[in-house]
């Protein structure tokens, strides 16, 4: 992941193997590597990475396999139990299968928390890297951005932005996701390389004249990346519960097109006559965002340095 | 608008200053606990809990507890209201205390999830807090000189650990003011959300531009006392 030579490594050069362990007991290895060892050996995160991609997954290939479709309606299957005629899940008030919609859902959700997550932490380096970089005049100007875009509760500019573009749907949601989440992430990236443009390792780029974008690049955003992934994996976690409370305030995602956020709001109206339509898309969801929240702290773990501990 | 405004920020109040005392105490009793025993089941279980809490959407878990509470009702012969901040025209024959009283029996199941949902990230906060004050020379010194533990956590560990708690406190319950809008829709409150929602469906520019004048004061305002309890917590902040 890294090209960083970390503090841990004290193999000199031309030593046998770097695998072979050196006196401290411990294999050495890059930042990163070891980031990645600790993520695997931890059972809790591992378990949640499984289950998060097995649902993925799952909602991308079984449609494929299955006999409903999200869109066809069969309007002799009307609010059907789970199970009964074949509808694994049951049927809602016009016919509609739940688990095909339920997987459509799904896919919407992973498309708008894909594209928010990648707009946000784009935006969120490269203004965090640009005004803590070069700080002064850069540094001013773009964290007053950002200050100003902070002052308005996040759900109060979604629902006006998503106000102003009814016709939005998962696409144009993840967008507008995106562009009003990254301030957060720019504050970190920005308090990040204000450290660590000051270390040694900096100085030594510059002086066998690294260019200034080749530092930002090869060697303060890999420094970063522990920060980088935490926030990414939170802000997916909020995306998706963002996502499903604007469409229950009625501006996201709207149908024919369905996603979980859409079901569950769906669903709520009709929580006493049929359970089904209101308990299992909400529990996809918070299974989702339960996951994709402890992939999160594993990879917070991995990259926290008092939980590397060597002579364990 | 402005005396609308002023009637909806009356009901909007009733609800986040409840549910905003009720989780910072949560908060703090489980943050503390789980940080002095960190690793150990009573941590593992409240730790489960928070992250289940994050996870849920508001209005989700807002409508479960609902029906929740609809089952109780009609099983277990319980009266818990589960529509509106109060009940309509009672005002016109109850007396005030009954009137009162009304009030609060319908502020039952909003801030129950209000509460429980804006905690969970606070736990989270007091925890972290928490271990890392643990560590601290003080605590060994004030521990060294024969002063008992939980005295140690109380009066040492505890405040300083509440400055975190402190800002996130300030923000999220400034924001709150603005009317916690799903919670509102959920239980169908005539709250500061409401208000919102109204305006924007109907595009009145006048409405939206009060709602955000009034929230941003209460913004400010939090933000000011959190920075006055900075100085109250740790009196090595000198306010300037």
């Amino acid at each position: 992941m890294t090209t960083q030579p970390s503090e841990m490594q004290l193999v000199v050069p031309g030593a046998p193997s770097p695998a072979t362990p050196d006196e401290f007991g411990a294999p050495s290895m890059s930042q990163g590597r070891r980031a990645l060892r600790t993520y695997l050996r931890s059972p809790l995160s591992m378990i949640a990475f499984v289950v998060f991609a097995f649902i993925i997954l799952f909602s991308f290939i079984a449609p494929h396999f299955y006999h409903f479709t999200y869109t066809t309606a069969d309007l002799n299957a009307r609010s059907l139990h789970p199970g009964k005629q074949g509808h694994l899940f049951g049927t809602d008030g016009t016919g509609f299968d739940l688990l095909a919609q339920m997987m459509r859902g799904t896919q919407r959700d992973f498309i708008i928390l894909l594209v928010s997550s990648v707009i946000a932490i784009v935006l969120g380096i490269v203004v965090g890297a640009l005004a803590g970089y070069f700080g002064a005049f850069v540094d001013n100007v773009l964290m007053r951005l950002v200050d100003v875009m902070l002052t308005i509760p996040a759900l109060v500019i979604l629902i006006i932005a998503a106000e102003r573009f009814p016709k939005l749907g998962a696409l144009g949601l993840g967008v507008l996701l995106g562009l009003f989440g990254w301030m957060g992430l720019s504050r970190l990236v920005r308090a990040e390389f204000l450290s660590l443009r000051e270390r040694e390792f900096v100085e030594a780029a510059h002086a066998m004249g690294a260019s200034n974008m080749r530092i930002i690049v090869r060697h303060l955003i890999p420094n970063a990346l522990g920060t980088i992934l935490v926030f990414g994996t939170i802000f997916a976690a909020t995306s998706i519960v963002a996502e499903t409370s604007l469409t229950y305030l009625g501006y996201g995602v709207h149908p024919p097109d369905t996603s979980l956020g859409l079901l569950v709001s769906n669903g709520v109206d009709a929580a006493t006559t049929r359970p089904w339509l209101f308990y299992y898309p909400g529990l996809l969801i918070v299974v989702i965002v339960l996951a994709i929240n402890l992939i999160g702290e594993g990879i917070r773990n991995a990259f926290d340095p008092r939980h590397n501990r060597v002579r364990d | 608008m402005s005396t609308q405004l002023a009637q909806r920020l009356e009901i909007t109040i009733r609800m986040v200053v409840v549910a905003a005392i009720l989780a910072v105490i949560i908060a703090v009793i489980a943050g503390v606990v789980s940080g002095v025993r960190r690793d150990k089941p009573i941590d593992i279980g409240v730790t489960i809990l928070t992250f289940m809490l994050l996870a849920l959407p508001t209005f989700w878990f807002a409508a479960v507890i609902k029906q929740a509470a609809i089952a109780l009702n009609e099983h277990a012969g319980t009266h818990f209201y589960t529509i509106g901040d109060s009940t309509p025209g009672y005002s016109l024959y109850a007396s005030s205390s009954q009137v009162r009283w009304d009030e609060i029996t319908h502020l039952t199941l909003p801030v129950l999830s209000l509460a429980l949902l804006t905690t969970s990230g606070w736990i989270r906060y007091q925890r972290a807090s928490t271990i890392s004050v643990l560590d601290a020379d003080y605590m060994r010194l004030a521990r060294a000189k024969g002063v008992r533990w939980p005295t140690v956590i109380r009066r040492h560990g505890l405040r300083n650990a509440l400055i975190p708690l402190v800002t996130i406190v300030a923000i999220d319950v400034g924001a709150l003011f603005g009317g916690a809008i799903i919670t509102e829709k959920v239980y169908v409150w005539h709250g500061m959300g409401e208000f919102l929602n109204g305006a924007l469906n109907a595009e009145d520019t006048y409405s939206v531009a009060g709602w955000v004048m009034v929230s941003a004061i209460f913004v400010v305002v939090f933000n000011f006392i959190a920075d006055l309890l900075y100085a109250v917590l740790d009196p090595r902040i000198r306010l300037a």
